[in-house]
């Protein structure tokens, strides 16, 4: 399970990193749907089918609304010769990794192997759930039972998303 | 935007309308199955958005649709909220109290509140991607015009 | 235990990508794959081994199930996610359409 997985993750890195450095940025965006739809993958082998739904047809979404953008305006990736300027974020952004890469073999410690950590949080959502929530699915229970502030919260962002969204588009620029 | 050819045109004809009842079937289902209300409301918003490519906006005559999508997606809201706090309302103190009769698990009828929830949430979820999906559409139509 | 460190150079691609580029599109592309890291290592921590999925047969409720918990943070997120992505491209469609450019160190200069 954990190689399968792992293979299938090492396909998304090497995705994200076409992503990355493709000069044309059609085949960016799909290179980032690699990503995406590997991710749909990891969902059905981590035994997660409703994130599976909803992923699948997010990205899908989310690849409609990039194409759209991408085909719309200029597909040229703006490219330049690596001057001084250039060099001073790599050199950052390699320092900032290497900091978040010390943190990550210190809390590795912590980490249980996979497959074999307690449900230390959640025990007491799954015991019983049933008979508390009449919900079959513990995923739609858990969502909106025990941790309805959670989803209503995030249906408050969704519509400020989208405010957001009409607000930016509907004014009109100064030419 | 000009809509694409006959042939995808007649295909999306025969599509659309199935996964429309495929979304409501994860919507209503979505205490039973895998799915719920985010699930079944992206796969409601995947219908229009599969029509609105197929035929092009020339087709929709498209001007300020998405007032009528925000309208529904606050509605939708705000029922939502009207369930969470109807628990207050019958003299308890609990946000989000399941006080309806919870019924036999496993069936279509049961769960108490579980299933409006999830409709509401599915037509909140559904309205808002679709409103950004048409605001787009719009935007890019004014510009070329 | 591997798939933990994937999953983190997985981010750190990512994290890469958003410091470096200097498209916005891409930028855009690499904070989506920031988010899908963390989606993976959240549903990671929830999965038990020989667990099946959260979904209760009533007939015979005494399973080991996957932990609930992270998969509805998760499914929640995701579609904050493509709001949060869409309105991002919109905010980059609107500077593309005011400067001509997807390039943030020409926006930076030009100052219209």
């Amino acid at each position: 399970m954990e190689l399968a997985i792992s293979v299938i993750v090492g396909f998304m890195i090497l995705g994200a990193l076409y992503a990355i450095h493709a000069r044309d940025l059609l085949s960016a965006v799909i290179a980032g749907g690699i990503v995406g739809y590997g991710l749909v993958i990891c969902f059905l082998l981590l035994k997660a089918p409703d994130l599976a739904i909803v992923q699948i047809v997010v990205e899908t979404i989310t690849l409609i609304i990039m194409v759209a953008v991408v085909l719309d305006s200029s597909r040229e990736e703006a490219f330049t010769k690596p001057d001084s300027k250039g060099y001073v974020t790599a050199a950052t952004a390699i320092v900032i990794m290497a900091v978040l890469f010390y943190f990550l073999v210190v809390s590795s410690a912590s980490l249980d192997r996979l497959g074999e950590g307690e449900l230390r949080m959640s025990q007491s959502y799954i015991e019983g759930a049933v008979e508390k929530t009449g919900s079959v699915n513990l995923v739609t229970g858990v969502l909106f039972d025990f941790r309805g502030y959670d989803t209503l919260g995030e249906a408050t962002v969704l519509i400020t998303a989208v405010l957001g969204v009409l607000t930016i588009l509907r004014i009109k620029g100064k030419k | 935007m000009k809509g694409m050819t006959v042939v995808v045109k007649k295909t999306t004809q025969l599509i659309a309308g199935l996964v429309f009842l495929y979304g409501i079937y994860i919507i209503i289902h979505g205490h039973l199955t895998p799915g719920g209300g985010f699930a079944g409301g992206v796969i409601l918003a995947g219908s229009f958005i599969l029509l609105i490519l197929a035929y092009g906006s020339d087709f929709l005559h498209l001007v300020r649709e998405e007032a009528g999508t925000t309208l529904y997606e606050n509605l939708a809201i705000l029922v939502v909220l009207v369930l969470a706090l109807s628990g207050l309302l019958l003299g308890t103190h609990v946000f989000f109290l399941n006080w309806a009769p919870k019924g036999v698990a496993g069936e279509l009828i049961s769960a108490g509140l579980l299933p409006l929830y999830n409709i509401f949430i599915g037509i909140e979820v559904a309205a808002s991607i679709l409103s950004i999906f048409l605001a787009l559409v719009i935007f890019k139509e004014e510009i070329t015009k | 235990m591997t798939v933990y460190w994937l999953c983190f150079i997985l981010f750190l691609t990512g994290l890469y990508g958003v410091i470096t580029r200097r498209n916005l599109v891409k930028i855009a592309i690499s904070l989506s794959i920031m988010e899908f890291s963390i989606f993976l290592l959240l549903a990671l921590v929830g999965y038990a081994d020989g667990a099946v999925a959260p979904i209760v047969d009533p007939a015979d409720p005494f399973k080991v199930y996957v932990d609930p918990l992270p998969q509805a943070m998760v499914l929640t997120a995701i579609v904050i996610g493509l709001a949060t992505t869409a309105m991002l491209m919109a905010v980059i469609i609107r500077l593309y359409r005011k400067y001509g450019t997807f390039d943030i160190r020409e926006i930076k200069n030009l100052r219209g």
